[in-house]
């Protein structure tokens, strides 16, 4: 690692299990879930017709003045209130003299809720039967009567740096990226770079998405990447079972306040965890597949670690693993579970089948452009209380994964360093190590 | 700057074409890309014009290796012009990837990273509807409960994937076999700016040596355009306007700008890598920064201050003051509010010399790119360099500022400069 120490001061959530720190970690720690039916739109006779859902939310409890931000789209609505959560834990609001200008953001967002209503509608009151497409002209004229123009702007990926950036008042450097499930860690990791260089003193990171809308679901109902366990949906969501068959969809967001050391220091922060590696890679294989090797996770994980020092094959003063907890990317698809577990095999060796691996996302669902956000924050309450939440719905497990995901029950256990994955439709791969702060 | 970077390949994609000499050209003759549309019917539309790359003029399927014809299929119009571009760049760097190319790789896939911007695709409607008719009744009534059922089946298994803003770097990356660090910016017209600062860290950090990095877009199709026009972004013109007029960025008369699609993948590479394989180093990357404007009004729009901050940032990076820039690429949309921002900027940063330097603009020729456009302004920046011109006349060109101020609030500046002593 070179440059300078980058730490966390400040976390916050907006999930389908809660909208504050302590209430969902408690549910993860008992193993629950509020996974239920879909009841944003009628999906009853859709392959899946259950999520992860984001219930009774209210953004403008978390904005001084809800007047400045219009109508959000419901992912900058969620990252609103993750990103006050996170700002007001940091205590930065309450600096005086703080530059702003030397505060930057960094989200992995995905995009709003698209109005499929409006489009079908739209598309259908111009469809010219026998030429097989819409007549562009009446397309313009029927959206004029349907589209709601400022809702659709409000859509777009970068709107939640936006409307973050004006709520604080944020003029450093401003970036989103969307690389599906692995945006958030990459936002976080590439957020620590910016901070290393000394390009920032304080990054807002993190991600936000929801694909709950009728083309989100659609999309992954035709790539068969979601679970159709519709009658059963709370033991849907089932990563590294013999019987999973495909993610669970969820919704939401996490942030977090990355801060150089000094910066933190120098006005006596309260110091989460200091993010010591970040690695990156892409597969470059496929556009539907992880390359069978487990070379693109595996690359991703040793680069997190070479930069944090860590020998994944070597053991602390205790004896233990140095890397005492995975939050793996466990998405409950059998490709991913399989692939992800043999790259950690590959990278840790015979460490592999000794360090917890838990995915949260069997009772959170996947939060796809969040989850690596969400996950992280999970981290850091793991290495606050000591106690792993467990995978659960890890009643018949695959013969073939054969580590320790701490199926169905929470344990207890001293944690001091983690790594979390996240890996992205079309190949990116990213991984991120956080650490207890070092007195 | 820490491990100096340098662009040694650049891959445009415009309205004139594959490629900078085709852009080159249009500038030096000043020609307007902008022409009726094509890709849909605009005629009752605001603005039946745009920045269209002809048809003939690029064939995805003849540009990629023969392997990957079959993955076109998969491909939306973003996706083809990024693999376009990158293929182009590739090749104008003289690199051998492991993927593509003739011969032994010049670089290993696992020290070749891919930042590309992308925007919100849209899906294209003609395909939704098709598959929504399907779920109507007789009376062309839509049942989400049939849709459900059976409409969706409709859809091609992979439809998601060709709408993924991911997928540009997906593609190029298998084609390419790049296998180091990979991102996907979306940040409207700063998107390439911010991958090519991406690119930089990731190289300065020695996690590559070599990235292809750029930004792609097309919104031209009836929901994207309709996106932009609700913005108020979108200039109203009559089909017997002349298209070369109807962009005037900086005038007083400006009333809005044109859609055009494309972009460009630009290879940017460590010096020391470059110069080990024989590479012509096109121009430096001497400063890169980046800011977010602070309005409530982030569509025509932005703040001249944080633009300022963002050009100030960028000319301590490569240790230079307001006289040693010779010339600057601004965004230049044609939007009032954005365009006196950034003219504002100019004054605050650079003095009256912001408001004397020459300025090549280039909506009016290639419209605006969205996600692309600043890689059509970085690869017309590095071009102007490596010749040492400015469209229609010679110039010393040591240094060049290139400005984006995104649809959002997201700003960059960036100055390349020639190599030293070349």
């Amino acid at each position: 690692m070179s440059g300078r120490r980058v730490v966390i001061t400040g976390s916050g959530w907006i999930t389908p299990m809660g909208h504050d720190l302590d209430s969902v970690w408690k549910r993860l720690v008992a193993g629950e879930t509020m996974v239920g039916p879909i009841d944003r739109f009628d999906a009853a006779t859709f392959p899946t017709s259950f999520a992860n859902q984001v219930r009774e939310y209210d953004w403008t409890k978390y904005v001084e003045n809800a007047a400045r931000h219009g109508q959000p789209g419901m992912h900058t609505a969620f990252a609103l209130g993750a990103a006050r959560q996170a700002w007001d834990a940091s205590g930065l609001g309450d600096l005086d003299g703080l530059d702003r200008r030397r505060c930057g953001l960094y989200l992995g967002s995905g995009e709003g809720a698209l109005d499929f209503n409006s489009y079908q509608k739209s598309t259908i009151a111009s469809w010219q039967k026998e030429l097989a497409k819409i007549d562009d002209g009446a397309w313009q004229a029927a959206a004029a009567e349907y589209i709601d123009g400022e809702y659709e702007v409000a859509q777009e990926p970068n709107e939640p740096i936006t409307h973050i950036a004006r709520e604080f008042g944020l003029r450093g450097p401003a970036f989103n990226c969307l690389t599906a499930c692995a945006a958030s860690t990459q936002a976080i990791g590439e957020a620590c770079d910016i901070l290393r260089r000394g390009d920032a003193d304080v990054m807002i990171s993190g991600g936000t998405h929801t694909m709950l809308h009728v083309l989100g679901i659609t999309g992954f109902n035709r790539l068969t990447a979601l679970s159709t366990r519709s009658e059963d949906p709370e033991h849907a969501s089932r990563p590294f079972s013999r019987s999973r068959g495909g993610f669970v969809m969820g919704e939401g967001s996490g942030v977090i306040v990355l801060e150089s050391l000094e910066h933190a220091q120098a006005r006596g922060a309260n110091i989460l965890a200091e993010v010591t590696g970040y690695g990156s890679s892409a597969d470059a294989y496929r556009i539907t597949d992880l390359h069978p090797d487990g070379r693109g996770p595996a690359a991703a994980m040793h680069a997190a670690m070479r930069e944090a020092g860590i020998d994944p094959r070597g053991c602390d003063a205790q004896g233990r693993p140095e890397v005492q907890y995975i939050s793996a990317h466990g998405t409950g698809t059998q490709e991913n579970d399989s692939i992800e577990t043999k790259s950690v095999k590959l990278v840790f060796g015979d460490n592999a089948p000794k360090i917890p691996m838990t995915s949260i996302k069997s009772m959170m669902g996947h939060l796809i452009c969040a989850a690596g956000a969400v996950e992280l924050i999970t981290c850091l309450l793991i290495m606050r209380d000591g106690v792993i939440p467990p995978t659960i719905n890890l009643t018949d497990p695959d013969p073939d994964l054969d580590l320790d995901y701490v199926p169905n029950v929470a344990r207890e256990a001293s944690v001091d360093t983690c790594l979390s994955n996240s890996f992205g439709f079309g190949g990116q791969n990213d991984t991120v190590v956080v650490q207890r702060p070092r007195s | 700057m820490s491990r100096p970077v340098a662009i040694t390949g650049i891959g445009p994609v415009t309205a004139f074409g594959l490629g900078i000499d085709p852009l080159w050209e249009g500038l030096e003759n000043n020609e307007t890309g902008i022409k009726p549309l094509e890709a849909y019917d605009a005629t009752a539309w605001n603005c039946p014009f745009g920045g269209e790359l002809p048809a003939d003029a690029f064939a995805i399927r003849k540009l990629v290796p023969k392997h990957y014809r079959k993955a076109t299929k998969v491909m939306c119009r973003d996706i083809e012009l990024a693999v376009g571009g990158a293929l182009f760049a590739v090749n104008d760097a003289g690199l051998t990837t492991a993927g593509a190319g003739e011969g032994d790789p010049t670089i290993s896939p696992d020290r070749v990273g891919c930042h590309i911007g992308a925007g919100l695709i849209c899906p294209d409607v003609n395909e939704l509807g098709a598959a929504f008719v399907t779920s109507c009744d007789d009376d062309m009534t839509f049942g989400l409960d049939h849709w459900g059922r059976e409409g969706m089946q409709h859809l091609t298994p992979l439809w998601l994937l060709k709408y993924l803003p991911n997928m540009l770097a997906c593609h190029v990356t298998i084609v390419h076999d790049c296998q180091g660090p990979s991102n996907t910016i979306t940040c409207w017209e700063s998107s390439a700016p911010l991958s090519m600062a991406e690119s930089m860290r990731v190289i300065q950090r020695g996690a590559a040596d070599a990235c292809l990095t750029g930004g792609v877009e097309s919104r031209l199709n009836v929901l994207a355009t309709l996106r932009q026009q609700c913005a108020g972004r979108i200039v109203r013109a009559s089909a017997s306007d002349d298209p070369a007029t109807l962009v005037r960025p900086f005038a007083e008369d400006a009333a809005g700008t044109v859609l055009g699609e494309g972009g460009g993948i630009l290879v940017v590479e460590a010096i020391e890598h470059a110069r080990s394989r024989g590479a012509t180093i096109k121009a430096l990357i001497s400063g890169l920064a980046c800011t977010q404007s602070i309005t409530d009004n982030v569509l025509t729009e932005a703040s001249a201050e944080s633009i300022a901050d963002a050009i100030t940032l960028a000319m301590n990076q490569a240790g230079l003051s307001a006289n040693d820039i010779d010339a600057i690429v601004p965004m230049g949309l044609g939007i009032r509010g954005i365009d006196r921002a950034e003219l504002e900027a100019l004054r605050i940063s650079l003095g009256e010399r912001g408001h004397t330097l020459p300025r090549i603009l280039l909506t009016p020729a290639t419209g605006n790119c969205c996600a692309g456009h600043g890689a059509v302004q970085l690869a017309v920046a590095t071009r102007a360099i490596e010749l040492q011109r400015l469209p229609g006349e010679d110039a010393t060109l040591n240094h060049v500022l290139v400005l984006t101020a995104s649809q959002g609030g997201q700003n960059t500046a960036t100055i390349l400069s020639q190599e030293p002593g070349s």
